[in-house]
Order: C-alpha cells, then structure tokens, then sequence
C-alpha cells in the first residue's frame, strides 16, 4: 500500500461507526498493558530501587513526576493535532477527541505540579518558586482549565470546537515552553532534561545523567503513563460521540414532533 | 514491607498517594460516565425506533 493510501486509510476513522468499532476492539489492550506496566513500574521503582546519594528516597518520586509531566506535554501536542484536523477537515471525531483528552492533561499537569512541589519542598527549601519551567506549567493548567471551560460554555458544538481549537493553537506556545523552557532560561531552581535526552541515556555525556537503575523502571512506567493515555483518550472519545449522537437523536424527536 | 525511607517518608508516600488518587479518580469517572451516557442513547435509540 502506497503512502498516500494508508494516509487515506487513517481517514476512515474519522467515521464514528469505524473509530467506536476498532477502538472497542483494541481498548482492553491498552487497559490491561498500561495498568500491568504502570504496577510493574511502580513497584520496582518503590520497593526494589535503592535510595539516591544526593536526594536519598525522595528519588522515588520520579516514577510518578516524569511520566505525568511527559504527558501533561504531549496531551496538549496531541490535542493540537486533532485540532488542526477539526480547522482543515472538520471531521468531528477529531474535535471530540481533542475534548476528550483535555480532562486527563489536566490530571497530567496536576500531579507534575504536585509532586514537583511535594518533592521541592526538601530539596530546594521550597513549595514553589517563578522557575521558568514551573511557572509555564502552571500556565498550561490553567489553558486546561480555560479549555474545558470553553467547551462547556459555548451551546453550539461546531461553534465551541473551532474556538476551543484556537485556544488550543495559542496555549501550544506554554506546552512547548513548558519542555524547553530551561534550554531558553538558565536561570530558575528546576533542572535541565535528564532522561529524555539521548545522551544521558546511552552514556555519551557524563551531565546530569539518570542512572539505569533509576532509568529502566522509569521508563516502564513512561510506556505505562503513554498507553493509558491512548487507553482514556480512545475509551473518553467513545463517550464523547455516542453524547454527541444523543444530542442528535433528541433533536430529530423533537423537529418530529 | 515498606522501605525504610528516612527522614523523606511523608513527603514520598504523600506524592503517591496524592498520585494514585488522582489517577484513579480520573479512570473511575472516565467509566462511570462512559457507561452513563452508553446506557442513555440505548434508550434514546429503543425509544425512537419503538415510536418509528
């Protein structure tokens, strides 16, 4: 199949019919694997890693912190995308899975938010502080917010969609912000990428790098965290249209008299 | 059966259970509602086929 078939091909689940039918086919999957990786992550992080020289057991909180803020990222580029799909194509299911995914950003964001302060507090002296890195994920929760927000408040759903999409374009610039924002400002208390940056992995720089003890359970649970994403998104999206269709069916009743 | 950890015990187990919560409540509500809104247009769709 050329490319540009399968680039058709990836159309059709724009057809709720075919996006509900495969997504209930491939959903257990992702449950079954992301919660198995998520436990699997979790418990060998807890129980079977060892404390770290400098920041002794509080290391433990990087399973949660990393995973959590990656996604809190990636839901908002996810959502760009689909919003983008809505603007050029107007295919609804796009735009209801951009809903869809911004209530688990939000929970993303909030548990990077927290246990960043949580995890602050004894080693930098403090709960919070304007870092760059902070302060532009505390902006991106509060587009989240916003987000949701605008959904709820506008009645007409094509309507709310091609603003909530705006929005969605313009509150990118803080998820980008949010991972590079201590490439851009040196200053501020958060320190730069450790894991996802390809060196520190293989070895090649001796900067900040994440021991592999530390690593490979991290990233069993950064795999966990991405496919319970996808698990929600698909599962929420579902929601999302069968309510749509709701709304659709009340309306012919009523028209019907 | 818990590790020993230190003098950061509450700041670590306040982060997970902060976190699994959240997790949690975001997968229960997820489902709850998923299965609210199926079981509704089931009966939207019983009824207007019922009344053609």
């Amino acid at each position: 199949m050329s490319i540009a078939a399968k680039a058709n091909a990836l159309w059709e689940y724009a057809n709720p019919r075919k996006f509900l039918a495969t997504s209930e086919r491939v959903l257990p999957f992702f449950w079954i694997v992301s919660i198995t990786c998520i436990v699997v992550g979790l418990v060998w992080g807890f129980f079977f890693t060892p404390d770290d020289y400098k920041q002794g057991s509080t290391v433990k909180i990087i399973y949660l912190h990393v995973p959590a803020a990656l996604m809190a990222i990636n839901c908002w580029l996810m959502m760009l995308a689909t919003s983008l799909v809505w603007l050029v194509r107007r295919h609804h299911v796009s735009a209801l899975a951009a809903r869809a995914a911004a209530p688990i950003g939000i929970v993303m964001t909030l548990i990077a938010l927290l246990t960043g302060a949580i995890w602050g507090q004894p080693m930098w002296g403090t709960w919070w502080a304007w870092d760059p890195r902070l302060t532009s994920f505390l902006i991106l929760f509060l587009f989240y917010l916003g987000y949701v927000a605008l959904w709820e408040a506008i009645e007409d759903p094509d309507t709310a969609a091609d603003l909530t999409s705006v929005l969605c374009l313009v509150g990118s610039v803080f998820a980008i912000l949010s991972r590079y924002a201590v490439n851009f400002w040196n200053q501020g208390l958060h320190q730069g990428a450790s894991v996802m940056r390809a060196g520190a992995v293989t070895g090649a720089d001796t900067e900040e790098k994440v021991s592999n003890i530390f690593f490979y359970p991290l990233l069993i649970c950064i795999i966990g965290f991405v496919l319970l994403f996808i698990a929600l998104v698909l599962y929420r999206t579902g929601t999302e249209i069968r309510a749509r269709r709701i709304k659709a069916l009340l309306a012919r009743e009523r028209v019907g008299g | 059966m818990i590790p020993d950890l230190g003098k950061y015990g509450d700041t670590v187990l306040s982060s997970y259970a902060v976190s699994i919560v959240l997790l949690v409540a975001l997968i229960v509500f997820s489902v709850m509602r998923g299965r609210k809104v199926r079981a509704e247009m089931e009966r939207v769709e019983q009824r207007m086929s019922r009344n053609g």
